[in-house]
């Protein structure tokens, strides 16, 4: 057995044969000790990640504020995924400067808001008409649907036991029928059916 | 072949129209006899929509980037299974997939209906038919996949890299034949109401079919949320976008369907409802067509913005107008056969069930629309995000999975207090029972709490059911247990297949409500560095960064950071994160760097790296580390979905000769005569 042959797995092997997955080459020299051979292709450079006693605050702050480039996420979840986005480093930035500039959440919150719109959160403020109708109304409609739903059901529920009784009391053979009147009604029949 | 291409589709288009108006005419004029010329259309416009599918297949494995949709979606070196998966990738050659494969379903609808319905099929070849020859025309007129370019380039531009995943190969086939699928009921449901036979026939001649569409659509957005997973890099699986929310309302209104369809079938009761719902189904699909495909609303996963999307909503508009008008023409041919007793009844669980389902649809679509409604009204423009889908549609999630459980405990017609006793006392004990324990080893996010407390009263009932029916099969037959519990299901696959798909929902709520403890941290490391983690489940882990090493590959440039990964002091072998710049044959950049994951999953939690990228061209690299519990469990519950669908649709699965139906209980019949032979 040749032990110098590079081994093929399983899972490549299957990969490659779907044309999935092709044979690699390495690059041929490498950079500086430490350094990258071909940095341009590592996306944006980054700068090291600063460690911040309020990082978790930091965090939860920038996963209530929209990133604004369109991917939908919000500016903790886009700036850590690199979605080659310009926006989200520089609102983390703005995050940051405003923190240390000493405020609270709120008043950051509030500073995008001023500065980019309502929009600039990733959920609208429950408050105002239309906001509020935006939260509300979904649940709202299924409760007066199930409410009238159990309302409908229960009236004609009554309706028809009510119906009932009545037919029950309007019929013509009653339970306190005397022998006379049984004896009546069976020579009447008698006579519809000559 | 683009020659060949347009030229089918042209015949198409033409057949097409010739097959809906001679499906309806041949009605109206009262000529049967024209019927199996219109199914003869049918097999016609699929042969040429076969055609100009092999003729685009053609194209791209030819390279011809003479063809607009080749040089834009393939390069030389593109794997083959993505040059493949390119007739898709698009929006030409999506619109012309859909037309390609709703034709071969409509012929397998002419095909494969039994004949007792045959007086449904000629109006079914002209709906499908009408669906299929919009399809075309969008194509012919605004989005030609056959298009040519004035000049050859050299390569094409290549497959978008967040395509270039196994999970695109399958997730957009699989959420299309949910999407095309959803005509077939549709088509049956219009032409029950043009032909005015609105018994349950089309119901039963559509039931296959909705399950098919309702696994086909499970299917496939499951595996969207595996794709964005693994591809997108963001650490979660459903984000609320858009497009995901489109893939999801079809889903729910026909979950509501299948539901309330048991009411029409058993009490000839919610006609109406039914109708309705089949035609909104048929309505969100092709909303989340246009949502898809207009630009209207943001969305990462989005086709290029066009004017295609104005032809979807001008259709969604003069189909919901036609079909509703229709239905309400009808209106007074639906009474109920009977009417609801009780609140305390199935009936009135599946009702609620419905209007939760339902509900949440609104809720979902509601919320989608909502950043589009709060600019006409207020002109200011707002995100509606996870937080807003969060807020509004957890607490009715978390309804729907009570009643998931409550529903199947609940007599037919009226239940009595004893049998709710009965019924109820072991799926609440197991209720009281997980949150007891949830509470005492110190779980204290309220929703999470209450999903897992409600997922163990949804296995109490499930379990409960199983386990009365294997008693009764042992009573009765004396059969073992595991024979007992394989009969149970084989002699009844729709009730306890449907009993399967409720482990799937609770597994996928024990799963989504793990993310609620997820852990995530920012670490920017030199080689040799590390950084430790502890997970919701009391593990350290530690990450030591190895170092990055770039090489080429076949299509791209990649380049690898490593990380050495260790759980409670126990190697855990290597991981790789890649950021990966991928270029055409001639090397030059296609696209933006993308990021590609590394994923470890396990039955508790997943460890998930992300490559943020590189510190000014050195090897010192940023990361992203998530731990996300539960995760694997949505794949699981993605499978035992797919495997209760499948057992419900299996053909057969009544009782057998040797199995003679039993009187009902409490019911004795005496046959006249009998006995005196």
């Amino acid at each position: 057995m040749n032990r110098n042959r590079p081994e093929l797995s399983r899972r490549h092997f299957l990969l490659s044969a779907v044309g999935l997955q092709a044979p690699q080459d390495s690059l041929s020299g490498r950079g500086a000790t430490g350094t990258l051979r071909d940095p341009g292709v590592v996306g944006r450079p980054r700068q090291p990640t600063a460690v911040r006693g309020d990082e978790a605050e930091i965090k939860a702050l920038e996963q209530r504020l929209a990133c604004s480039c369109g991917c939908t996420l919000d500016v903790f979840t886009c700036r850590t995924t690199d979605f080659t986005c310009t926006y989200s480093p520089e609102l983390h930035r703005e995050v940051l400067a405003l923190r240390d500039e000493g405020r609270t959440a709120q008043q950051i919150l509030d500073a995008f808001v001023e500065k980019y719109g309502e929009k600039a959160l990733m959920a609208p403020k429950p408050e105002g008409l239309i906001n509020l109708t935006g939260y509300l109304l979904p649940g709202g409609l299924i409760a007066a649907a199930a409410a009238g739903l159990i309302l409908f059901i229960t009236r004609r529920k009554a309706a028809v036991a009510a119906a009932s009784a009545v037919a029950a009391s309007a019929s013509p053979v009653g339970a306190h029928a005397s022998p006379e009147e049984l004896e009546r009604l069976r020579r009447a029949l008698a006579d519809l059916e000559d | 072949m683009t020659l060949l291409g347009q030229f089918a589709l042209w015949a198409a288009f033409v057949l097409g129209l010739w097959c809906v108006v001679l499906s309806f005419s041949s009605r109206w004029q009262g000529r049967p006899d024209l019927s199996a010329t219109v199914v003869r259309s049918v097999f016609a416009i699929t042969g040429c929509l076969l055609v100009a599918s092999l003729s685009l297949w053609k194209g791209l494995i030819s390279h011809d980037f003479n063809m607009e949709y080749v040089a834009a979606y393939t390069s030389r070196n593109l794997p083959n299974a993505y040059i493949f998966s390119a007739f898709w990738a698009g929006q030409k050659g999506s619109l012309l997939f859909w037309a390609v494969v709703l034709s071969l379903f409509a012929s397998a609808a002419q095909l494969l209906t039994p004949r007792r319905f045959a007086y449904l099929m000629p109006y079914v070849a002209g709906v499908t038919a009408a669906v299929i020859t919009f399809f075309v025309s969008v194509m012919i007129f605004a989005a030609d996949p056959f298009e040519r370019l004035v000049f050859t380039p050299a390569d094409g531009r290549g497959l978008n890299p967040q395509l270039q995943n196994v999970g695109m190969v399958i997730h957009p086939p699989m959420l299309y034949l949910g999407y095309i699928s959803l005509t077939i009921p549709f088509a049956f449901a219009m032409a029950a109401l043009l032909s005015r036979r609105l018994d349950t026939g089309w119901i039963h001649a559509i039931r296959k079919w909705t399950l098919v569409s309702w696994l086909f659509l499970a299917i496939g957005i499951t595996l969207g949320m595996w794709w964005a997973y693994v591809e997108l890099g963001w650490g979660g699986y459903w984000a609320w976008d858009p497009v995901e929310n489109a893939s999801l309302l079809p889903w729910l209104t026909m979950t509501a369907f299948l539901h309330s369809v048991m009411i029409q079938e058993k009490r000839g009761m919610l006609k109406r409802w039914n109708f309705s719902l089949v035609i909104g189904t048929f309505l969100l699909s092709i909303f989340g067509t246009f949502i898809t495909r207009s630009g209207v609303i943001a969305s990462v996963h989005s086709f290029t913005q066009s004017n295609v999307g104005y032809f979807f909503l001008a259709f969604l508009v003069i189909v919901a107008v036609l079909s509703f008008t229709l239905l309400y023409t009808r209106w007074g041919l639906l009474e109920a056969d009977v009417r609801l007793e009780s609140v305390v009844s199935r009936e009135a669980a599946f009702l609620f069930n419905n209007l939760l389902l339902v509900g949440i649809a609104f809720s979902v679509l509601w919320g989608t629309l909502f950043p589009i409604l709060s600019e006409l009204v207020r002109g200011t423009k707002i995100t509606v995000g996870v937080p807003f889908f969060n807020r509004v549609n957890v607490p009715l999630g978390l309804l729907l999975l009570a009643l998931t459980g409550v529903g199947p405990l609940i007599a037919w017609r009226k239940a009595s207090t004893s049998n709710l006793k009965r019924q109820f006392i072991a799926p609440v004990a197991c209720g009281l029972m997980t949150l007891a324990v949830l509470l005492a080893i110190g779980v204290r996010d309220f929703y999470a709490t209450v999903a897992l407390a409600l997922a163990g009263f949804v296995a109490g009932t499930i379990v409960q059911e199983f386990y009365r029916g294997v008693r009764a099969r042992r009573r009765m037959h004396g059969e073992s247990i595991p024979l007992a519990f394989a009969r149970l299901i084989g002699r009844n696959r729709r009730r306890y297949g449907g009993y399967i798909v409720h482990v799937a929902v609770l597994i996928y709520f024990v799963a989504f409500a793990g993310m609620a403890f997820k852990r995530e941290q920012e670490a920017t490391l030199k080689p040799g560095d590390s950084v430790e983690m502890s997970s919701p489940f009391g593990h350290t882990y530690s990450f030591t960064h190895m170092g990055i090493s770039q090489y080429e590959a076949l299509n791209r440039i990649v380049s690898a950071a490593t990380v050495e990964v260790t759980k409670d002091g126990r190697s855990l072998g290597l991981m790789t994160s890649e950021k990966r710049q991928h270029v055409d044959s001639f090397k030059r950049p296609t696209f933006e760097p993308s990021t590609e994951v590394g994923i470890r999953s396990g039955l508790q939690e997943d460890v998930y790296i992300v490559f943020a990228g590189a510190v000014n061209g050195t090897e010192e690299a940023v990361y992203r580390f998530n731990i996300n519990p539960l995760v694997w469990w949505v794949w699981a519950g993605g499978f035992v979905l797919a495997l209760g669908g499948i057992l419900t649709m299996w053909p057969g699965g009544g009782p057998t000769s040797s199995a003679p139906r039993r009187v009902q209980a409490g019911y004795e019949v005496t046959l006249v005569g009998a006995g005196k032979d």
